[in-house]
């Protein structure tokens, strides 16, 4: 399970989209490091906010919704979504004076728009977090939403960890060794891989829910 | 459809970009002379080792006649990789083409044949006038998060000009780009400094004060532009205004510095009421604020009153007319169209604040009537240049404006286009075996490259 979100993490922070690239502008536009990596934090806490929202979502969802009818909602809303991306056309001006509220702002737009969040679905259904429908009744409530938001914070923690890690040395290597003449012909279209990695979400979870 | 990698055209820098193959191909507006028969966007060919090299090798008509084809631009360039928008995964391919008289816009695809394009989608003037309130479209650049084009003014034939969009995708008018417009009204060009999140926009007349012809009572009391304008890009939002003086007029063309991380560029001022000189400015923002200061100034030339149009007999002198500028991709070199007395200058302007005079090639003018290697005395002047993105090609055609041409070439000026070689630390020579006549009728305007040239992208990274 973590190292599932650790590994979603890793491919967020590849993307381009998801703010290497403007943390590595910024620093050419300010000629420095610095400004690379500090950019790279309110671009992080961006991201986390998005996928919070959706892990909030979760955890709400399943105190009222059955585990099954969830589960297939939530894949049908992955392979909804993952075909809207394939026409999605929508394009944030931010501009490149830019603060760290700017970044947290983009940064959660941008994740939010590319689905970021909901590409973990099938991940987070199979985690503790919220307090199942059937099982309210009990002495447990206190420690369960107790446990379940240490476990909601951990995922969140967890997946921006690995996405931080990984944007991060993306971004100082391209900053300070490899430049972005390889952007050129390493860019590949990774907006059709995540369409791929949404719609497969989605099917995992369809499967494991009729199963 | 989304292609798997970027589109090769785009580069992150401009100095990337000028390691770019020669470019093969050149699209040129064509625009009727009488206005009765519709213009067309032209290809030449631009390979020296081909046959038809210098030759007008393609030809599509608009559906319509009277456009007034001027300037025209890509769907999609370089900005594609800018970091805050990126969608790299679109091809440059589509050509804006819009009518300056008619205000109606034409999408010509390049792809299946880039010989022949093929007209794809016109948007009428009616859909322009309703959905942007502006008419006159002019100048045309791929943006960040799509495609602005500056209007010169309002359906009526008034002001205010200024700019509107087209989406990426559909080439729909999205509308009005300005929120807040302060001072500003008349409307030319615009430049970005993307680095900093600033527009510059320049000023030439509404569509009553050009359309029949520049009018001396206009001129006389500096009437037309005389002024730029800072925005700021991001909140659509009117800055500041910078007046280079009332007796500066028609302040046209904008290039800005290349690379995204600087604050300068350059403006041409096509007459200066007090000694009919012509010069170019440059603006930057020393501390804080934006300022101009002129860096060129071209003095007009003594004439015999009979060599002139009736407009400029009284002044016994031939004025250089700066009618266009444009700017290398490495920011060195800066080349200066003088429409009137009929030359190409090269200034070299690694130090923006000192240009030094590199190259000149003279050709046509009001009263030299300088020869071509290939055609012998030819009229018209130096007027629309563009550069090729690894600096050594240049080329020119030499059509202003039709109301205006014949009040400064009164017999009728002969459309051309032509190739300049550039020498690699400045100079400037006329390659001898490219001179396209325009047809019959028809003359010259804007010339855009294949694959981009040094005005049509605009860069997010040093």
């Amino acid at each position: 399970m973590w190292l599932a979100l650790a590994g979603l993490g890793a491919f967020h922070g590849i993307n381009p989209a998801m703010g290497w690239l403007f943390a590595v502008a910024l620093g050419l536009q300010r000629k420095s490091r610095a400004a690379v990596l500090w950019s790279l934090l309110p671009i992080a806490a961006g991201h986390a906010l998005s996928v919070a929202l959706i892990i909030t979502a979760v955890g709400a969802l399943r105190a009222f919704v059955d585990s099954a009818v969830l589960q297939v909602g939530a894949a049908l809303t992955l392979i909804a979504f993952g075909l809207y991306r394939l026409l999605a056309r929508h394009r944030v001006r931010v501009g490149m004076q830019v603060g760290a509220a700017d970044l947290m702002l983009w940064s959660f737009l941008m994740a939010t728009a590319h689905g970021a969040g909901l590409m973990l679905l099938p991940v987070l259904m199979g985690m503790p977090i919220g307090i199942l429908h059937h099982d309210h009744a009990h002495m447990a409530v206190a420690t369960a939403v107790g446990s379940s938001a240490v476990t909601a914070l951990a995922a969140v923690a967890v997946h921006t960890a690995a996405m931080l890690a990984v944007a991060g040395v993306i971004a100082i290597a391209v900053y300070e060794w490899v430049g972005l003449a390889f952007l050129r012909r390493g860019w590949i279209n990774l907006d059709l891989v995540w369409v791929l990695a949404l719609i497969g979400a989605g099917a995992i979870l369809l499967v494991f829910a009729v199963w | 459809m989304a292609t798997w990698k970027p589109d090769p055209t785009f580069y992150p820098s401009a100095r990337m970009a000028m390691q770019a193959k020669p470019e093969k191909l050149a699209y040129v507006a064509i625009l009727h002379v009488a206005g009765d028969k519709p213009d067309a966007l032209g290809v030449v060919d631009l390979d020296p080792s081909s046959s038809s090299y210098g030759k007008l090798i393609g030809r599509t008509p608009m559906p319509n006649a009277g456009d007034e084809l001027h300037h025209f631009g890509w769907n999609a360039c370089s900005t594609a990789l800018c970091p805050y928008a990126p969608h790299p995964h679109v091809e440059r391919r589509y050509l804006i083409v819009p009518g300056l008289r008619s205000s109606r816009i034409h999408v010509l695809d390049t792809k299946p044949d880039p010989r022949a394009p093929k007209i794809v989608k016109v948007i009428e003037p009616a859909e322009v006038h309703k959905r942007a309130e502006y008419s006159r479209p002019h100048t045309l650049h791929c943006g960040p998060e799509g495609i602005y084009v500056s209007a010169l003014g309002a359906p009526n034939g008034e002001g205010p000009g200024g700019i509107f969009m087209l989406d990426h995708d559909a080439f729909d008018v999205l509308g009005r780009w300005e929120v807040e417009r302060g001072p500003q009204y008349l409307a030319y060009d615009f430049a970005w400094h993307l680095g900093h999140d600033i527009q510059i926009t320049s000023e030439w007349g509404t569509p009553n004060m050009i359309e029949n012809g520049l009018l001396p009572e206009l001129l006389l009391n500096s009437k037309y532009g005389h002024q730029l304008h800072v925005w700021d890009l991001r909140r659509r939002k009117h800055l500041q205004a910078i007046d280079l003086g009332a007796e500066q007029q028609l302040i046209l063309e904008l290039r800005q510095a290349r690379d995204p991380t600087k604050t300068y560029g350059f403006v041409g001022v096509v007459i200066s009421l007090k000694d009919l000189s012509a010069s170019v400015w440059l603006w930057h923002r020393p501390n804080g604020q934006w300022a101009v200061k002129k860096v060129i100034e071209i003095p007009a030339e003594p004439a015999e009153a009979e060599q002139l149009p009736p407009l400029l007999q009284g002044f016994k002198a031939v004025p250089p007319l700066i009618a266009d500028i444009n700017l290398s991709l490495d920011d060195r070199f800066l080349y200066v169209s003088c429409w009137g007395t009929g030359e190409m200058r090269q200034y070299d302007v690694s130090d923006p604040h000192n240009p030094k005079l590199t190259g000149s090639v003279r050709l046509g003018g009001i009263v030299k009537r300088s020869p071509h290697p290939a055609a012998g005395p030819v009229n018209g002047g130096p007027q629309m240049v563009e550069v090729s993105r690894d600096g050594r090609r240049v080329y020119f055609t030499n059509g202003l404006y039709r109301a205006w041409d014949g009040q400064f070439y009164p017999a009728g000026i002969k459309g051309w286009m032509v190739k300049c070689d550039v020498e690699p630390n400045g100079g400037l020579k006329l390659d001898p075996n490219f001179f396209l006549p325009a047809e019959e009728g028809y003359r010259t305007h804007q010339i855009r490259l294949e694959g981009g040239d040094s005005s049509s992208d605009t860069f997010c990274y040093p």
